[in-house]
């Protein structure tokens, strides 16, 4: 056993159980945990922004297009960065209870550019590439009557499960789709359809929630390693 | 007027960026980069008025003494914590804005989310009846990706990791691509009832 002398570990030991304390029930080391993670994260993300995006896009191309407009060499493609800046300062009216209706200018500045960005950017990745990977893996089809002959020529598991495979993920996103689709009753050939679609859902939320389970305790083995390795020296 | 600019710009820039995307111009292609950093700036000043409600909530929890207002001082200093490392020191990797994050948000976070860990299990060990097919389905496909995610290989071999690889990349992915597909046509036509105005629950209450 070799205990960490690191005053950082120890902070986040502490903390680490402080979170877990909350096994038990809600207490004060939990409530004083969560309200530091709310305000450190916030404080964070603010920062991140700011150096990250904030200084490059906006305050960089200000200083060098006003310094080449002062300078004599004239309005640069620099000055661009005005306009959202100016925008970001019509969105602080909103703390101003009285011009407080100016900051929609903003907001509906963000708006429209961002559900014009939305229209076509989900129409290429959530339909269209969708589609297309429905039909196709790289630049082959998923369903092909070669995949069959392959397996009657050498019968295995791999040659049954290609051959297969790509047509029931056909039959299954049309049957997914078709769950949803609310424009006709589900009945009679629509709800045979809908109700594969059901059993396609059923696996694939399955599916989602065994990936999560894992995820969260490869977290947890994870938090128990720092303990155990790191903050106690337990393990090695 | 106040209403109306405000759609009248949201349908305007709407429509720029829609047409935009079929115009093969170099211009074109200029305003689309320009306009992600441009939305990016935008939406950190509003991060500004976020962070800003947060501790004016806070501020008055604490002069008011109202419930749990102790911890509101905590919040009041993670926030102050955060800003006063990254804009004194700066954000690099040893910096101690860094330090902040690496021993304090981030085994908080990941401890935050492994708390779920636990409480999945629980609601899974209380909700997980296999009473219809459906909810077999659903029982059975969890049961063998968790299973498939775990090192058994010398005691099963590989065919069980490699049937929950299987029934990822297939049903799994099928019944995602049907939500996927969904998700991009609901996203569509909200998209299209904003640029037309016709929802306009964003421009808030008041004048």
């Amino acid at each position: 056993m070799h205990i960490s002398t690191d005053i950082w570990i120890w902070i986040a030991a502490i903390l680490t159980l402080c979170i877990y304390s909350f096994l038990y029930k809600d207490n004060p080391f939990y409530k004083f945990a969560e309200h530091l993670l709310v305000g450190v994260s916030a404080g964070y993300f603010f920062v991140i922004y700011f150096w990250n995006l904030v200084v490059p896009n906006l305050l960089t191309p200000l200083k060098t297009g006003f310094g080449t407009l002062f300078s004599g060499g004239g309005f640069t493609g620099d000055l661009a960065a005005l306009v959202p800046g100016i925008l970001g300062l019509i969105i602080l009216t909103r703390l101003i209870p009285k011009i407080a209706w100016m900051s929609r200018w903003a907001i509906g500045f963000y708006f429209g550019a961002f559900q014009g960005i939305i229209i076509t950017g989900y129409m290429q990745a959530y339909i269209l590439a969708q589609i297309y990977g429905t039909f196709m893996k790289g630049a082959d089809p998923v369903f092909s009557i070669a995949y069959f002959g392959n397996f009657f020529g050498d019968p295995s598991w791999g040659k049954v499960l290609l051959a297969v495979s790509g047509p029931l993920m056909i039959v299954g996103v049309i049957c997914t789709l078709t769950y949803f689709f609310f424009s006709t009753e589900h009945k009679g050939f629509v709800g045979g359809v809908a109700k594969i679609g059901i059993v396609f859902l059923m696996i694939g939320f399955g599916a989602s929630f065994g990936y999560t389970v894992m995820a969260r305790v490869s977290l947890l083995i994870g938090r128990l390693q720092f303990l155990l390795r790191d903050w106690l020296g337990i393990i090695s | 007027m106040r209403r109306e600019l405000p759609l009248a710009i949201c349908f305007i820039m709407g429509l720029i960026m829609t047409v935009q995307f079929f115009v093969p111009h170099h211009y074109s292609q200029w305003l689309f980069d320009n306009m992600l950093k441009w939305l990016i700036i935008v939406l950190t000043f509003a991060m500004i008025l976020g962070i800003g409600n947060l501790v004016k909530l806070h501020l008055q929890k604490v002069q008011h003494r109202r419930r749990d207002w102790l911890y509101s001082i905590v919040a009041l200093f993670g926030v102050t914590a955060s800003l006063v490392t990254g804009f004194g020191w700066g954000i690099e990797a040893d910096s101690p804005f860094m330090v902040l994050y690496n021993y304090v948000q981030i085994p908080m976070q990941a401890t935050m989310f492994s708390l779920l860990a636990f409480y999945i299990a629980s609601a899974a060990f209380r909700t997980f009846r296999a009473r219809t097919v459906e909810a077999t389905l659903l029982l059975v496909a969890a049961v063998i990706v968790m299973l498939g995610r775990v090192p058994l290989e010398g005691i099963v071999g590989r065919w069980l990791p490699d049937l929950a690889e299987w029934i990822l990349d297939y049903p799994n992915m099928a019944a995602k691509r049907g939500i996927m597909i969904g998700i991009g046509l609901g996203a569509i036509s909200t998209a299209l009832k904003i640029i037309l105005g016709i929802e306009r629950s964003w421009l808030g209450g008041g004048d």
